[in-house]
C-alpha cells in the first residue's frame, strides 16, 4: 500500500510539471484563478490557446490513442496531468465537457470520417463541444426524451427542447439525443447526433440559475437539419451510445467534490467568537471541522481507491456513486457552518465581507445543484442499491410500450 | 500510485475469513454471550494456529514478523465474524506497548507467550477512556500500583495488563494476591468488563522511551485495528439486511423493492465505504509510522463507529419484529457497535482530538 507513482506516472510527472512551469503561471492561494478581469470573449480566447498550446505538446487527450490524434497513455496518466494543472493558473470550466464526455463519445461510435472531421481539431482547441441530453420532461428519467428528428431525404429534421446544457452558448458543436421512433419503447426509439451549434434553427437562452450565475442553458431546436453523415451510431441505438457517454462522467471520478473547506473552517473559526469565547475552541465548531473533514477526505480517498484500480488497469465500480452522495452533503453542511462562523456578519456576500467568504459561500449555495446534476441522490442510492446492492429494480410500469402510448 | 492491500495480504485475509466462518459462528459467539465463558478459547485457538495472532509480532519473539497492515486485515475479518475473543486488549494495546515500550528481556518474556495465544493481557493506555471518577484512580508510589480501574476489557481472561498510569507504562501480574477482579455486566456480554482493583501490587515498568508518546501510538494504531473490526462488522450487518430484504415478502413484494428500504441500504453502504477509505489510510499511517497517524486514526475510529453505530441500528430495523429477538445477531452487532465505539473512547473525545490534529496542521 502507498502512494507512490510507478516509475512511468514519476517520470510523466516529472516532464508535465516541467512543461506546465514553462508554460504557465503557478498558483498559489485558492482564491487566485486564472482570467478575474476578462471577458467573457477574452477568457474563450484563452481557453482556446491554452488548449492548442496542451496539444502541441502532447496533452490534449493523454487517454486516446495515438490514431485519433491522442497521446496513447494510460488513464492513470491523464490523472497525473490534471493533478499537476490544477497547481497552475489556466483556463477551465471551457474544455471539460469537449475532453471529458462528448469526443470520447466521438471517438467510440464515430465513423472514419467523424473521428478524421472532428477529433483532431477539438483536441487543438478549434472547436468546443456541449452534450444535449437532459430535457424539461427527461431528467433523472433520460429515457423519455421528446426532441423528434424525422428523416427528410438524406438529411434528419430536429425540433424539440434541450435544457442544463453547459457550454451551450460557447459550444460549436453537441452530441444531441433525439426520438426517431415513436412505436418503440422509450430507450430504443433513440439516437445520437452530432449537432453544429451555429446551425441555422438552434436557439440558446442561458438560465439564470439559483446561485446568480449562468453556467447552463436551454437550448430550442425549431427544425434544425442534421445531414444523415452527422448520425452517430445506428439509427436506434441512442440508449448504448449515452449510456457509454455517461461511464465516461464516472471516470471523472468524482475528484471535482474533494477539496479543504475544512482548512477554510479553521481559518474563520480563528477569527469568530462564539458566546465569549473563541469559536475555534467551541465543540460543536470543532465537531462541525472534523466530519467536513472526514467527508472531503474520505471523497479523496475514496478517488484515490478508484485511481488505484485505474493504476492496475482495473476501472473503479459503481461503488463510485457514494463519492457524490457524500461530496455534495459535506458542501452544504460545511458551507452552512462556514457562513454561521460570521454570525449576523456572516450574512454579508463575501464582495463586501472578503475574500476568504467567497469559496464557503460559493459552495452552500452551488450545493443544492452539485445534489441534482449528474444524477440526483436518489438516483445515486437507486445505482448502489442495485449495482452494488443487488436490489430489484424499480417498477417501471412504461418500459415496454410504444413511447407514443405512454402519458405526457 | 497503490492505495489497496496487496494480493498477499488478500490471499492471508480470505483464509481468516473462511476458518472464522467456520469457527466463530452464533453459537460460538454465544457461549461468550450467555456468560459460559469469558472468551471463546476456540476461536482464539485458531487465531493463534493461524499466525494471526502473533502477525505483527517479530520471529525473534515468536511471531510471523509481518507488519500492521497484515493484521489490519485479520482485524476486519475477526469484526465481521463478532469473534469474542480479548484481540483488543491482548494483540492491539498490550502487545504492541510491550513490542513498542519494552526492553529485550520484556519482550522476551511476553511476546512470545502473547503471540501463541497462551498468556492473554489486558490493557488501559488512553487516560480519555475512562471518564468517570469512580472508574479510573490509580497511582504508582515506589514501584506499586493502588487503587481501582473499572471497565476494563477481558479483565477476567487476562493474566497481566499493561496501564498508563502517572507518566509510567507498566506491567502488572493480574494473579497476584493484592489483585481484587470483579467481573461487570457488560452491554456486550460477548465483550466482557471487569473493575480491578490494585493494592500496593508489584508494578514493572516498560523500559523504552517516551511512555507518553508511545501510549498515544499505541491508542492510535488500536483505533485504526478497531476502525477495521468495525467495518468488517458492519459489512456484515448491511448484508445480513440486504440478504432479508430480498426474502422477505410484504404488500406482494420482497421489501428490497420499496425505494425507502433500498435507500437505507444504500446509505449504510456510502456510510462504510467512507469508514473503508479512512481505515485503509489508517492503515498506511500506522504502517509507515507516518506523522498523520494522529488525523488519521482519528478520523478512521469517527467514520467506523458512526457507520458501524448505523448499520446495526439500521440492519435490526430492516429485520422487523424478528430482528427484536435475543435469537437473532441484530442485537450483537448493536451491542458490538457501542462496546467497540466507547471502549477506547467516544467519538465525542475523537472528533475533538481529529480536530486538534487538523487545526495543529494548519497552524
Amino acid at each position: 500500500m502507498d502512494f507512490n507513482d510507478t516509475p512511468l506516472e514519476a517520470q510523466f510527472r516529472a516532464e508535465v510539471r516541467a512543461w506546465l512551469k514553462a508554460n504557465a503561471t503557478e498558483r498559489h492561494t485558492r482564491e487566485d484563478k486564472f482570467g478575474a478581469g476578462l471577458n467573457e470573449d477574452d477568457y474563450l480566447a484563452a481557453a482556446r490557446t491554452w488548449q492548442a498550446k496542451k496539444a502541441k505538446a502532447g496533452y490534449a487527450a493523454i487517454a486516446a490513442p495515438k490514431t485519433m490524434g491522442g497521446l496513447g497513455g494510460t488513464p492513470a496518466m491523464q490523472v497525473v496531468y490534471s493533478q499537476e494543472e490544477a497547481k497552475f493558473l489556466v483556463p477551465d470550466c471551457v474544455f471539460e465537457v469537449s475532453l471529458g464526455t462528448a469526443l470520447p463519445t466521438v471517438a467510440m461510435w464515430g465513423t472514419p470520417e467523424q473521428k478524421e472531421k472532428y477529433l483532431a481539431r477539438a483536441f487543438m482547441g478549434d472547436h468546443i463541444w456541449c452534450q444535449l441530453f437532459s430535457e424539461p420532461s427527461a431528467g433523472s428519467d433520460i429515457g423519455n426524451v421528446r426532441t423528434r428528428a424525422v428523416r427528410d431525404g438524406d438529411d434528419w429534421v430536429v425540433t424539440g427542447q434541450k435544457v442544463w446544457t453547459s457550454g451551450a452558448h460557447f459550444a460549436d458543436y453537441g452530441i444531441l439525443l433525439a426520438r426517431t421512433d415513436w412505436d418503440s419503447p422509450k430507450a430504443k426509439g433513440l439516437t445520437m447526433f452530432i449537432v453544429d451549434m451555429k446551425a441555422e434553427g438552434v436557439d440558446v437562452r442561458p438560465i439564470h440559475q439559483a446561485s446568480d450565475e449562468y453556467h447552463f442553458n436551454e437550448v430550442f431546436l425549431n427544425d434544425v437539419r442534421i445531414p444523415d453523415s452527422e448520425r452517430l451510431g445506428h439509427e436506434g441505438n441512442g440508449w448504448k451510445v449515452m449510456l457509454s457517454t455517461l461511464m465516461q462522467e464516472r471516470f471523472a471520478l468524482g475528484s471535482n467534490f474533494s477539496g479543504d473547506l475544512y482548512a477554510q473552517l479553521i481559518g474563520l473559526a480563528q477569527q469568530a467568537e462564539w458566546n465569549g469565547a473563541p469559536a475555534i475552541s467551541n465543540a460543536t465548531v470543532r465537531a462541525g471541522i472534523a466530519d467536513t473533514y472526514i467527508q472531503q477526505f474520505g471523497v479523496d480517498l475514496i478517488v484515490r481507491r478508484g485511481m488505484s484500480a485505474i493504476s492496475r488497469g482495473e476501472s473503479p465500480g459503481p461503488e463510485m456513486a457514494s463519492v457524490k452522495l457524500i461530496g455534495a452533503r459535506a458542501f452544504q453542511t460545511g458551507g452552512a457552518l462556514a457562513i454561521e462562523l460570521g454570525g449576523a456578519e456572516g450574512l454579508i456576500a463575501a464582495q463586501d465581507l472578503g475574500a476568504e467568504w467567497r469559496l464557503p459561500q460559493l459552495l452552500w449555495i452551488s450545493a443544492p445543484g452539485a445534489r441534482i446534476a449528474g444524477g440526483t441522490d436518489e438516483i445515486q442510492k437507486n445505482t448502489i442499491a442495485e449495482r452494488v446492492l443487488g436490489l430489484p429494480g424499480e417498477i417501471r410500469t412504461d418500459r415496454d410500450l410504444p413511447f407514443r402510448e405512454l402519458e405526457r | 500510485m497503490n492505495f489497496d492491500f496487496s494480493e498477499d495480504q488478500r490471499r492471508l485475509q480470505e483464509e481468516v475469513r473462511r476458518v472464522l466462518k467456520d469457527i466463530s459462528t452464533s453459537a460460538e459467539v454465544r457461549t461468550v454471550l450467555d456468560g459460559k465463558a469469558s472468551y471463546s478459547a476456540k476461536t482464539w485457538q485458531h487465531l493463534a494456529d493461524l499466525g494471526a495472532l502473533g502477525i505483527s509480532i517479530p520471529e525473534a519473539f515468536g511471531g510471523a514478523g509481518l507488519g500492521h497492515l497484515e493484521l489490519c486485515l485479520i482485524a476486519e475479518e475477526a469484526g465481521r465474524a463478532l469473534t469474542a475473543v480479548p484481540l483488543l486488549s491482548s494483540i492491539y494495546l498490550a502487545a504492541e506497548a510491550i513490542k513498542l515500550g519494552g526492553s529485550a528481556t520484556q519482550k522476551a518474556a511476553w511476546l512470545p507467550q502473547l503471540a501463541n495465544g497462551e498468556v492473554i493481557a489486558t490493557a488501559v493506555l488512553d487516560p480519555r477512556a475512562q471518564t468517570l471518577a469512580e472508574g479510573r484512580r490509580l497511582t504508582i508510589v515506589g514501584g506499586k500500583l493502588s487503587g481501582t480501574i473499572d471497565a476494563v476489557p477481558d479483565g477476567m481472561a487476562a493474566s497481566i495488563a499493561v496501564l498508563y498510569v502517572d507518566q509510567r507504562l507498566v506491567i502488572v501480574d493480574l494473579t497476584s494476591a493484592d489483585v481484587m477482579r470483579i467481573p461487570r455486566a457488560s452491554l456486550d456480554p460477548s465483550r466482557p468488563l471487569a473493575k480491578l482493583t490494585f493494592d500496593g501490587t508489584a508494578a514493572e515498568e516498560l523500559s523504552g522511551g517516551d511512555t507518553a508518546a508511545i501510549a498515544r501510538r499505541i491508542t492510535e494504531g488500536a483505533a485504526v485495528l478497531l476502525a477495521f473490526e468495525q467495518v468488517g462488522g458492519a459489512e456484515r450487518a448491511l448484508y445480513a439486511a440486504r440478504d432479508y430484504a430480498l426474502e422477505r415478502h410484504a404488500f406482494g413484494r420482497t421489501i428490497g423493492s420499496f425505494q425507502s428500504v433500498k435507500h437505507k441500504l444504500a446509505d449504510m453502504f456510502a456510510a462504510i465505504e467512507l469508514a473503508r477509505a479512512h481505515a485503509y489510510y489508517g492503515a498506511w499511517a500506522m504502517a509507515t509510522d507516518a506523522p498523520e497517524l494522529a488525523r488519521a486514526a482519528s478520523a478512521a475510529r469517527v467514520a467506523a463507529t458512526d457507520a458501524y453505530t448505523f448499520a446495526a441500528e439500521e440492519s435490526l430495523h430492516l429485520h422487523g419484529g424478528i430482528g427484536y429477538t435475543w435469537e437473532m445477531d441484530c442485537h450483537i452487532h448493536l451491542r458490538r457497535a457501542r462496546w467497540l465505539g466507547q471502549i477506547i473512547g467516544t467519538t465525542h473525545v475523537w472528533r475533538d482530538a481529529l480536530a486538534a490534529a487538523l487545526i495543529e496542521e494548519a497552524a
